[in-house]
């Protein structure tokens, strides 16, 4: 019996890659974790015909897993996976709970942390254990202008939801082993107070410029009107929107309403693409609440690529078609 | 008649959030200073008011709007009204500051379950603008045993239950919910009306709005606020705006492989999009 043994957990969330994704980077922080507490890294896996999650799981981090596999577990029911995970959580007492904060991990965990009446951090940006051996969470607050350390100092387990793309997930391990612990479902879990009716895969949606997560926006660094019209092709690659400086406005190599920098124009991607854009003042106010920033100018001394998280020096026209290329081989449908 | 009301009873739970963004906190207890910014109505809130007034507009209902804060954010009550709430409760208490999330919906329930108890449906926006959780709503409907739905973008009466549309993980869901249960509306679907200047000058001469304290709803001092709180706040900093600025150079296709090689889990979680390259 080592039920004494400290535990971290991680909730696989795996209906989409993305899910799946957050999920191992969360198995890979827990690992670092988990030295400092000397605790044990575990997952969870409900669903049906689950196998595939939980070696990838064990291969990514975990030693243990415990899995709920049953055909009533098809379809993700907040309602069921909430009162199931509870259960379990009660029979083994985590040290620590991390859940990725998906859609559904955002309404998922705050339910489950209420019935085991502890705390819970949202969106963490940063997961650490201190000298107390307490995990201090950090969270962003005020659309991320500002960032808060958050405990949970008395009640048990430390619960926290983590954006996707804060941790790296470790390398596949083929060799690693863990151990698979099964649960049953319960039988008296509470009836489908909640019905899906229907589910199906989101289609593309149309996006504005202002709410766009993703813009390619471009600058007279494209060189004319038809190199400028590959940031679009980009754009629709990367799922994005496009926008504009002034002087391309003015030149008509793109509309009104793709401009960025004018009163109420800003925009607040969480990546911006920049081609040949130098950065007066106008355009950079709009685009101060840009997350990662991508410029590309031949010219290195531009407010724009001092701005940058990454600054490309190269003609913006020429990237922006390798880009195009680049991307189209990579991502996979 | 052509049809029977349905007089849904409803409430819709907001909150008053500052308007600026650069806020003084308190270093002390590390929790904002909220009386010394000049505050307004969550705008996820609003979205979840109209979604309210349109159910009300087309079955007949009642809507209590509530609040739990400082005395000032009486203020977005009075706008509810303005808008076309039915009714308000403010829950105020000194002894409430500070409280996170598991001793917010603790309290709103009680508070609930006293002053409000026969509803319907309940309504919350889907996060707030200032702490951002989004676990108030989800917390609450547990809190009240009730089933939730977060981050709804359409929902109507059918029959007796909730039909809700939503878009969860990419995946568009179709999803009915029993009643008495609880929403968290997402932005961008319910389009917030405006008040009239005639209807908030109304609104602000109505005589004082519900107010009730810890003792009303039968709470002791321990059981709310900060000291009821599971977690603390330990520092609230400003994020040095410390960019790494990597400069790279040389042919464009090198450069993009480099890009995407180092900044594959970045970018690619942002476009949601695998770009790991293929071997």
């Amino acid at each position: 019996m080592d039920q004494k043994r400290r535990s971290i957990w991680v909730f696989g969330d795996y209906r989409n890659y993305f899910q799946n994704r957050v999920t191992l980077q969360l198995l890979s922080r827990a690992t670092d974790l988990a030295k400092k507490i000397e605790a044990e890294v575990c997952a969870t896996v409900f669903g049906h015909e689950v196998d595939e999650w939980v070696g990838e799981y064990i291969a990514h981090g975990a030693t243990k897993v415990y899995v709920c596999d049953n055909p009533g577990l098809k379809f993700y029911s907040t309602d069921t996976y909430v009162a199931l995970m509870e259960r379990i959580v009660r029979q083994y007492g985590p040290e620590i709970i991390l859940v990725g904060a998906t859609s559904f991990g955002r309404e998922f965990t705050p339910r489950l942390a209420k019935r085991l009446k502890t705390g819970l951090t949202a969106d963490c940006v940063g997961l650490e254990i201190n000298g107390e051996g307490l995990l201090v969470q950090t969270a962003p607050a005020f659309g991320g202008s500002l960032l808060t350390r958050i405990v949970t100092p008395e009640k048990r387990p430390q619960m926290a939801t983590v954006r996707p793309g804060v941790f790296q997930e470790i390398p596949h391990n083929y060799q690693a082993t863990g151990e698979i612990v099964n649960v049953a479902l319960p039988g008296d879990l509470p009836g489908d107070r909640v019905r899906l009716v229907s589910s199906e895969r989101q289609p593309a949606r149309e996006q504005k410029l202002g709410e766009a997560p993703v813009v390619v926006c471009g600058g007279r660094g494209m060189g004319s009107k038809t190199r400028f019209k590959n940031l679009f092709e980009l754009a629709r690659v990367l799922g994005g929107e496009v926008g504009a400086t002034r002087p391309v406005v003015y030149a008509k190599w793109a509309d009104e309403d793709a401009l960025v920098g004018q009163a109420d124009r800003h925009i607040s991607p969480k990546v911006l693409f920049s081609f040949g854009v130098s950065g007066a003042i106008q355009h950079t106010a709009g685009i101060k609440n840009a997350g990662f920033i991508i410029a590309v100018n031949k010219n290195p001394n531009a407010a724009m690529m001092k701005m940058a998280d990454v600054a490309i020096v190269a003609d913006a026209s020429q990237v922006c078609i390798a880009l195009i290329r680049e991307l189209k081989k990579r991502i996979r449908t | 008649m052509k049809r029977a009301a349905v007089m849904l009873k409803m409430i819709v739970c907001m909150k008053q959030v500052p308007m600026v963004s650069d806020l003084p906190w308190d270093p002390v207890t590390g929790t904002l200073t909220r009386d010394v910014a000049e505050g307004m109505m969550n705008p996820a809130c609003k979205h979840a008011l109209e979604a309210a007034l349109v159910l009300k507009e087309r079955h007949g209902g009642h809507i209590t709007a509530m609040t739990m804060g400082p005395p000032m954010a009486e203020e977005i009550l009075r706008e509810a009204i303005a808008l076309g709430a039915d009714r308000c409760l403010m829950v105020s208490d000194q002894k409430m500051a500070g409280a996170d999330t598991l001793v917010t919906s603790f309290t709103l329930a009680r508070a609930i379950e006293i002053f409000c108890p026969d509803f319907d449906l309940i309504l919350c926006g889907c996060h707030t603008s200032d702490s951002e959780t989004a676990q108030v709503g989800p917390q609450l409907s547990e809190e009240l045993r009730i089933p939730s739905i977060a981050a709804v973008e359409g929902l109507d009466l059918c029959g007796n239950a909730m039909r809700i549309k939503r878009v969860s993980d990419n995946f568009l869901e179709t999803l009915e919910m029993d009643l008495p249960g609880l929403v968290t509306v997402a932005t961008g679907f319910y389009v917030p009306r405006y008040a009239s200047m005639s209807g908030l000058h109304d609104a602000f001469r109505e005589p004082g709005i519900l107010t009730v304290g810890a003792r009303d709803l039968g709470l002791d001092d321990d059981d709310v606020g900060l000291q009821g709180s599971a977690t603390r706040i330990m520092d609230i900093f400003s994020p040095v705006a410390k960019k790494e600025n990597i400069v790279l150079k040389g042919a464009p296709k090198k450069i993009v492989e480099e890009l995407l090689d180092r900044f594959d889990d970045t970018i690619g979680s942002l476009i949601r999009k695998d770009l790991k390259a293929v071997k």
